[in-house]
């Protein structure tokens, strides 16, 4: 039974399993050609610098899931970044209110892109490149310098295993306690990161909501026949990504102790989550695939990245290896047509 | 009618100024079956959409139960018991049977979607269309046409429905489905609740039926509880006119002349495990009906002949040369043409969202190009042609093919397929859901295309098609042809024992 079951998982998430697969493949070699391989220091540095990334990639998963693309998610970042930067000192209470405002401004941006894209009736690749230019000069705005101010226990506390947290803040007897030791070298951002996944995309995805997302990619007039909530969805997948881009501003805010509206970061973030989205087995017409893959993606793009660093190559090369990379990797999904008889299965 | 669980009262719609529906009284009584009759664009399927609020009435207004009401979307009229299975199927593909069973109200436990109460209730519903071999984890997109119908019944079941319309809801369905769907209306029937029946075969409506209702040009002519008229007086009010004989006369059989070698000739033609040895022949002036349950490889043998399917095995020979077409680009530009009209017309068959001149060219471009280029000129003349022979009711050559009605777009699909001039002609249930005039217009055009030469086979769900039809028939089931008769030897008793492989000469 648990067998025929993994046999139909496995069919309907192909593309997801094949990713981790990938992922665990390319990390556990990384660590071994690694001087200081299978160390916390290294999966904190490594985990560290994927968490802004991962967060945006999941972001563009809901825009797609939908049929969609989001052109503004690293845009939404850059801004939430800009926004973060300004706020994120002081008193605990204050630095508290600064990140609730940072994740709201995301939040909000996605509202607007999400009523755009239903009310203005307007397809979400080109709203979504307008509204990323604008998200883009609001943060200029913001912060026409980089820089900032965010406090250091913080920056220091949320990017290290999880026994510096606790010395940090004075908490579990400085991180020296028993029943803490299990969770001890964890990195923070890997908790950070499953904290999110597990409250806000699950829950989303077992929504009456949720649901209609994927309904909505898949075949949208099924979907409104169905009586589903379609506007509702699409404005809640798009507010919602707008909340996962914040969610990667805002570390990466925490993360470099610094804001910077630069334009070529937030393109390339773009760019590559949706590299990311397709790494993890969503498919770009929509309705299958989900943020976890995405995130899976994310890591896979990153880990590829490491890889220059340990194997002392030309940084010029990065962009042709990685170019290369993604386009193999993407060739692999391309294997199913081989195995297809019927031809008009290409076309469904 | 005091009983009237929906009633509408002078109830008018207008399409930019074409008339769907006109001052229209209808009412439909609770615990009662109801059959809309009518040919397409007589307004049936305007008169649902405005009950299940997909779209509003211009004038007049709908009562529920004696009370007043609007419905401004599908969800509105839902809730309010109405529900509607439409044509078109509304299933989503990527989603799971039981996802899909329970896509409007999910079960739910703390806000979110109670997976294992969704799957109880989904074996529920399966069981209740006995389709308990689905799987409620598969995925829709993975089941066959006739299942999906199954399932969207069972999904329609779910809502507790007052009111069910079926629009065609049983046009793929095997035997044995339909008579599933006869039982759960006539139990649905003795629980109160009304059931709106729309089909274009009248057999299912007369055997389902205890009302019917007749619609032509937008206007209700006529209600009368079945079995107050004949069906000739029924096709009759349908289509204004008296109706001729439905089919054309078959020629009759001719001697196997030595001239007459086959022009398609099949041999033990295999693929994946839906073609399990097929041996059959077409010579030229010859209607070949493939007949038996769905899903019994037909459609994969029109396919594998058209050069759709990989790695089929066996011998196909086309005028006595071997080697089927390697791909539909071959299949009609060969020396031997070959056309499909393929199953599903809107993704196989149409550019819906092109204009009816594009899709008539679509196949023909080589023969109405200058070198590169698409002459105009000729271009045009061969649209005219083809609306001319088909007498496709078009506004301008120029509108969408999508504006059309099903029948006129299943004749584009076939004048596409005439302008290359094909010697061979595949069918795969070209009058699934259109109207029964363009049906008899389907079938004149078999028989001339037939003595005018050119090979047919043809895929029919309908017996009585095969039987007015063919020449002979092909009975498929397992993948294999188990029985082929001919001329007078078609009969309904032999076709149906043929389809279950009970032989005949024992039963």
């Amino acid at each position: 039974m648990s067998g025929k079951f993994l046999t139909r998982w496995l069919q309907q998430n192909l593309g997801f399993a094949a990713a981790i697969l990938l992922l665990v493949v390319l990390y556990l070699v990384y660590n071994i050609l690694h001087p200081r391989g299978f160390s916390s220091a290294v999966a904190i540095q490594n985990s560290n610098e994927a968490v802004a990334i991962v967060f945006v990639a999941m972001a563009q998963t809901l825009p797609v899931l939908l049929g969609g693309l989001d052109l503004s998610v690293g845009a939404v970042m850059t801004l939430t970044n800009c926004i973060a930067s300004e706020l994120l000192h002081g008193s605990p209470a204050q630095i508290l209110l600064g990140m609730i405002v940072t994740l709201l401004s995301g939040t909000a941006f996605g509202l607007m892109n999400g009523c755009i894209v239903v009310y203005g009736r307007i397809q979400p690749i080109i709203a979504t490149l307008a509204t990323g230019a604008i998200a883009i000069g609001l943060a200029l705005l913001v912060r026409p310098k980089p820089g900032g101010d965010v406090d250091e226990d913080l920056s220091w506390a949320l990017t290290n295993a999880v026994a510096d947290f606790a010395e940090t803040y004075g908490i579990a007897d400085d991180g020296q306690a028993w029943w803490l030791s299990p969770f001890a070298d964890i990195p923070v951002p890997v908790i950070l990161v499953v904290i999110v996944a597990a409250l806000v995309w699950i829950p989303f995805r077992r929504s009456v909501t949720g649901r209609t997302v994927y309904a909505i990619g898949s075949a949208e007039g099924s979907a409104y026949m169905s009586g589903l909530p379609i506007n509702r969805a699409k404005i809640a997948a798009f507010t919602l990504g707008g909340l996962l881009a914040a969610c990667g501003g805002l570390y990466l805010a925490i993360q470099t102790s610094s804001g910077n509206a630069d334009i070529q970061q937030a393109g390339a973030y773009t760019l590559n989550s949706i590299a990311a989205v397709v790494l993890g087995g969503t498919s770009l017409l929509g309705g299958s695939g989900g943020a976890i893959g995405s995130l899976v993606g994310a890591l896979i793009l990153r880990v590829i990245s490491f890889y220059f660093r340990i194997l002392d190559i030309d940084p010029l090369l990065q962009p042709l290896i990685e170019g290369v990379v993604l386009l193999t990797a993407v060739s692999f999904g391309a294997f199913r047509t081989l195995r297809v008889k019927n031809k008009l299965d290409l076309f469904r | 009618m005091t009983d009237a669980i929906i009633e509408y009262r002078g109830i008018s719609k207008h399409f930019s100024g074409i008339r769907a529906l006109e001052n229209v009284d209808f009412a439909c009584s609770a615990g009662s079956i109801h059959g809309i009759l009518g040919e397409n664009g007589a307004g049936k399927s305007t008169l649902i959409k405005i009950m299940s609020g997909v779209l509003q009435p211009d004038a007049g207004e709908i009562r529920l139960e004696g009370r007043p009401v609007a419905f401004a979307s599908p969800r509105a009229a839902g809730d309010a018991g109405i529900i509607c299975m439409f044509q078109e199927l509304s299933l989503i593909p990527d989603l799971t049977v039981a996802d899909n069973l329970s896509i409007s109200d999910p079960p739910r436990r703390l806000g979110l979607i109670d997976r294992r109460a969704q799957k109880a209730r989904a074996e529920k519903l399966l069981a209740r269309v006995r389709c308990e071999d689905v799987d409620p984890n598969a995925l829709v997109r993975e089941l066959s046409l006739s299942r999906r119908q199954m399932i969207e019944i069972a999904k329609a079941l779910g809502r507790d429905p007052k009111v069910l319309i079926l629009d065609e809801a049983t046009s793929a369905l095997t035997a044995r489905d339909v008579q599933t769907v006869y039982d759960l209306l006539a139990d649905l029937k003795s629980k109160g609740v009304a059931s709106l029946f729309i089909s274009h075969r009248m057999h299912e409506v007369d055997a389902l039926c205890d009302t019917l209702s007749v619609f032509r040009n937008g206007r209700h002519i006529e209600t009368f509880a079945k079995g107050a008229k004949n069906g000739r007086e029924i096709v009759k009010l349908m289509i204004g006119r008296d109706v001729e004989a439905q089919f054309p006369p078959r020629p009759p059989a001719r001697p196997e002349a030595r001239e007459d070698r086959p022009l398609l000739q099949v041999s033990g033609l295999t693929w994946e495990d839906r073609l399990n040895g097929i041996d059959l022949s077409v010579r030229r002036g010859e209607i070949v009906g493939l007949g038996g349950l769905d899903g019994q490889g037909q459609k994969e043998l029109l396919l594998a002949l058209f050069g759709v399917l990989e790695q089929v095995g066996g011998e196909i020979a086309i005028a006595g040369q071997s080697g089927g077409p390697a791909s539909p680009a071959a299949a009609k530009s060969g020396r031997t043409r070959m056309a499909l009209v393929p199953e599903d017309r809107k993704t196989e068959g149409l550019m819906l969202g092109m204009s009816i001149a594009d899709n008539l060219l679509a196949a023909c471009q080589a023969r109405i190009s200058r070198g590169p280029f698409i002459d105009p000129q000729r271009a045009r003349q061969a649209v005219a042609d083809g609306i001319a022979k088909l007498q496709i009711k078009v506004g301008s050559p120029q509108d969408a093919v999508m504006t059309l009605s099903g029948g006129n777009q299943q004749k584009v699909v076939i004048a596409k397929w005439l302008m290359i001039d094909p010697d061979i002609i595949l069918l795969n249930d070209p009058t699934r859901g259109i109207d029964v005039g363009t049906k008899q217009e389907i079938y004149r055009l078999m028989r001339d295309l037939a003595d005018a030469g050119k090979a047919i086979l043809f895929y029919s769900s309908d017996y009585a098609e095969l039987i007015g039809c063919c020449d002979r028939v092909a009975v498929l089931y397992g993948g294999r042809v188990v029985s082929e008769q001919s001329g007078d030897g078609i009969t309904e008793e032999s076709l149906v024992a043929a389809s279950l492989n009970i032989d005949p000469r024992a039963a």
